[in-house]
């Protein structure tokens, strides 16, 4: 074998502290190493091209390229060097940036380091063989997972794109947090206004199905081939038959409801329709309150509901899709405000959170758009807004920026004043974060023409007044302690991950970080990707996030799953486990402990053996450490080629 | 107002000395005001306790050693509680009293005469004698009149004895005393 080895200066990421032309000096005496020398960037163009100019000239069956983390260029080589003429798998890398030079300052001994790195290497790479990976077909289909705006954006986007798309939401209706927003910034447009017609071309688009009141209960499969459970609730109504006229909502007699959409501003009916712009625009009954349910008779709505649609006895209903790829969407949820018991931990009807207060401004809310206490109904004079309530605040686990509470609040002091001219804002904040086009704009316009006035500092505690509140706070600009009176005051609560993140990432078998926000493949390059192939995120799910970035984010999942689906068939990776059944006992361990299920035991004349299923197998290699026998072997990570990288770094 | 000079203003002995004593990292505070916001006492402050913790950051020894604030701090810990940060500001502003107890910037006397008396009180009988302790006190400061009408209230409730109350294991108490005295050299 002849094995040519690239030493990498990565300019002066690697030169500095190793001294690369000695490491290729080094190597020129390992074993089968027919070519070695030193590379100023071995991943530009002229460095690839050298590579595969010593390949032609030299003869080499191998290459070496001792650089950097093979996260960073794997895939680079491995296509170098086969354009050189060689398969992918006759590339090894020895990772002397992240694993030496940036680690350490001390040349000789780095310079050591590398090149007993190179060794293993080379040793590795004189037992690796030609891998060639297998195709399969693609289920082209892709599920949606949640229809908030950046669910709907992906869903369409794919659709549009010629996909057929299984859309699931957790509620009854898509729409997500966007729908029960009244205005949006920076321009005040009316949220349902832009919204409705996208929810629209949802519930018409003939590549569309979309399961509403239904959740994601099992994930197998792999990409290209997923299988999907979803639960689909029990909503005791036939939404075949139910039109959506309302009527049930009318006449039932159980009016005091939990009212979701309305975030438990005002109470609703136990039959009901969430909102007027609702897609899908049908009834559901919510079995906690409904009479039929608490006490066994009732059935106004069956009497009434014109196309006899209402169906007590209804159960769950589980259905399986077979899709190729996966967007989850499932956005965040709000910040509990409760645990901050200086602003009374929920015990004043008058503060409340900004998306209730969101519901007081809108005209389809429970006030018809008139800003109303909800203590007494009185109007508000004076309203304070209290920004950072469950952001930045180490001591409630919450020390990130939750990044769009600062706009909204203007925009709500901005709406504020639009609703009760009379009114007076205050706002308490701490920084203004406003990067986006107009944003800052807009914050100065809620201070310069609508007269709000920002108050530099966090409030200390809220406690009531008479029938008004007494906030309590500082202007750190001024270094006073300041207290206002308070008709309403507003909480601009953060974002946290949505409950029940963690387990569906778990569904999926992708990651997330601590506060449950699911991780992408790369912070900046990988964006809407995961570590798990065929599963793309897109919007806050993977961190709070406004609406345009969530639209773009949408927009960026499906433009990957349309990339995904424009090859004809997938390829999948060789580097998986083989099962060697002459050596096998059939003793099961390895089928026990795959997390992915691609172990199955089969039965050669009368005797349990185990056969790994090639498609569903990640190459983790759990099976081959766990084989008594040795007779799991994950290809490319054999143990002979372990033990021989063992050997070179004990016997040097 | 002068202009200061942020690199010569800087005394990093002082800020290393305030973290070491105190255990808190300073750079935590990111000055959102909330101590300020709870502290009862703002209103007898000459420096709020957010520009004190702010003092520190920019190592401003003089200025903040010889803050009213240090010695007019009830120790509430109101500000300790709010912090976002988890900062321990009432620690923070102990520690300055101490070290303006030590480096001579007593800006309120008579607080930490007070104190003084009380610790005296503590060490004599192993808890406060009132009366004991409001003697020297005004003996020390002439300040005959401060509390003077709450005297006829606490007389009829037993609040003010005549004698000092023993303990048991006053001794105990005053190897505390002994004790600390050793450790810190005064």
């Amino acid at each position: 074998m002849k094995i040519g080895v690239f030493v990498c200066h990565c300019g002066s990421n690697i030169e500095a502290t190793v001294d690369t032309a000695s490491v290729a000096g080094t190597a020129r005496a390992f074993p089968d190493v027919a070519y070695a020398t030193d590379v100023m960037y071995s991943c530009s163009e002229p460095g690839q091209d050298g590579i595969i100019q010593a390949v032609r000239e030299k003869g080499l069956d191998g290459v070496v390229v001792a650089s950097c983390s093979p996260r960073m260029h794997e895939t680079t080589f491995r296509r170098a060097v086969e354009r050189a003429g060689l398969n992918r798998y006759m590339l090894e890398m020895a990772n002397i940036r992240e694993h030496v030079s940036w680690i350490g300052k001390d040349r000789e001994a780095n310079t050591n380091k590398a090149a007993e790195l190179v060794r293993l290497a080379v040793e590795k790479l004189r037992r690796n063989r030609a891998l060639f990976p297998k195709s399969f077909d693609i289920t082209r289909r892709v599920l949606v997972i949640g229809g908030g705006v950046a669910g709907i954006q992906a869903a369409l986007d794919c659709a549009d794109g010629g996909l057929d798309v299984v859309l699931v939401e957790k509620t009854s209706s898509i729409g997500g947090k966007m729908a029960k927003l009244d205005k949006t910034f920076p321009t005040v447009d009316c949220s349902s206004c832009i919204l409705g017609p996208k929810m629209v071309d949802v519930a018409q688009h003939e590549r569309i199905a979309l399961h509403a009141y239904a959740e994601v209960e099992e994930i197998g499969g792999y990409v290209g081939n997923f299988e999907v459970k979803i639960r689909k609730k029990a909503t005791f109504v036939d939404w075949s038959l139910c039109t959506g006229c309302g009527l049930c909502m009318e006449k039932c007699p159980s009016r005091k409801s939990h009212d979701a959409f309305n975030e438990g501003v005002g109470l609703t009916t136990a039959i009901n329709i969430p909102f007027p712009q609702a897609i899908p625009k049908k009834a559901l009954i919510d079995a906690r309150f409904c009479r039929q349910f608490l006490k066994g008779k009732c059935g106004v709505c069956a009497k009434v509901c014109p196309s006899g649609a209402i169906r007590y006895e209804m159960e769950d209903e589980v259905i399986t899709e077979k899709v190729g790829a996966i967007v989850t969407a499932t956005g965040f949820d709000l910040f509990d405000h409760t645990k901050y018991g200086e602003y009374g931990g929920g015990r004043y009807p008058d503060v409340i959170t900004s998306l209730q207060y969101e519901r007081l401004l809108s005209a389809s809310g429970p006030t018809g758009g008139h800003v109303k206490r909800p203590s007494d109904g009185r109007e508000p004079r004076t309203v304070v807004f209290v920004q950072c309530v469950g952001s930045r605040d180490t001591s409630v686990d919450r020390p990130y920026c939750s990044g769009f509470c600062c706009m909204y609040t203007a925009k709500q002091a901005i709406l504020t004043k639009d609703h009760i001219p009379e009114s007076q804002s205050y706002v308490f904040y701490m920084d203004i974060r406003a990067p986006g086009k107009l944003y800052d704009e807009f914050t100065r316009r809620a201070m310069e023409e609508y007269g709000a006035r920002y108050v530099r500092g966090r409030v200390a505690m809220i406690y009531p007044k008479g029938d008004r509140l007494l906030v309590r706070g500082a202007d750190t600009l001024m270094g006073e302690q300041v207290e206002i009176e308070a008709d309403l005051v507003v909480l601009a609560v953060g974002a946290e991950a949505a409950a029940g993140s963690p387990a569906l990432a778990e569904k999926l078998r992708i990651s997330y970080d601590k506060y449950g926000f699911f991780m992408e493949s790369h912070p900046k390059l990988r964006p809407v990707e995961t570590n798990t192939a065929g599963v793309y995120l897109a919007g806050a799910c993977q961190g709070p996030k406004d609406i345009p970035s969530s639209v773009g984010q949408g927009s960026a999942a499906a433009s990957k799953v349309l990339g995904l689906f424009s090859r004809q068939k997938l390829e999948s990776d060789p580097q998986i486990s083989q099962v060697n059944q002459r050596r096998c006992v059939g003793c099961g361990k390895c089928a026990l402990t795959c997390p992915f299920g691609a172990v199955k035991m089969i039965d050669v004349r009368g005797e349990p053996k185990a056969e790994v299923i090639e498609t569903v197998c990640q190459g983790c290699g759990i099976c081959a450490v766990t084989c008594p026998q040795g007779a799991v072997q994950l290809e490319h990570f054999t143990d002979n080629q372990i033990l021989a990288e063992v050997n070179a770094l004990c016997q040097s | 107002m002068e202009t200061i000079d942020m690199r010569k203003a800087y005394d990093p002995a002082f800020v290393a000395q305030v973290q070491a004593e105190s255990g808190q990292n300073l750079s935590l505070c990111y000055q959102c005001g909330n101590c300020t916001a709870g502290c009862p006492y703002t209103f007898v402050y000459d420096i709020p306790v957010s520009q004190m913790m702010r003092l520190v950051q920019t190592g401003r020894r003089e200025k903040a050693l010889s803050a009213r604030s240090l010695w007019l701090c009830a120790s509430c810990e109101s500000c300790t509680t709010r912090c976002p940060n988890e900062i321990d500001v009432a620690r923070v502003m102990d520690v300055m009293r101490h070290m303006a107890r030590r480096e001579g910037y007593v800006s309120e006397p008579a607080v930490k005469t007070f104190w003084d008396c009380f610790l005296d009180s503590m060490r004599r009988h192993g808890r406060v004698f009132e009366l004991g302790l409001v003697a020297a006190f005004v003996a020390r400061t002439g300040r005959f009149w401060t509390d003077m009408d709450l005297g006829p209230r606490m007389l009829p409730k037993g609040k003010l004895s005549f004698l000092p109350h023993g303990i048991q294991g006053k001794d105990e108490v005053r190897k505390i005393f002994e004790r600390f005295a050793a450790r810190s050299g005064s």
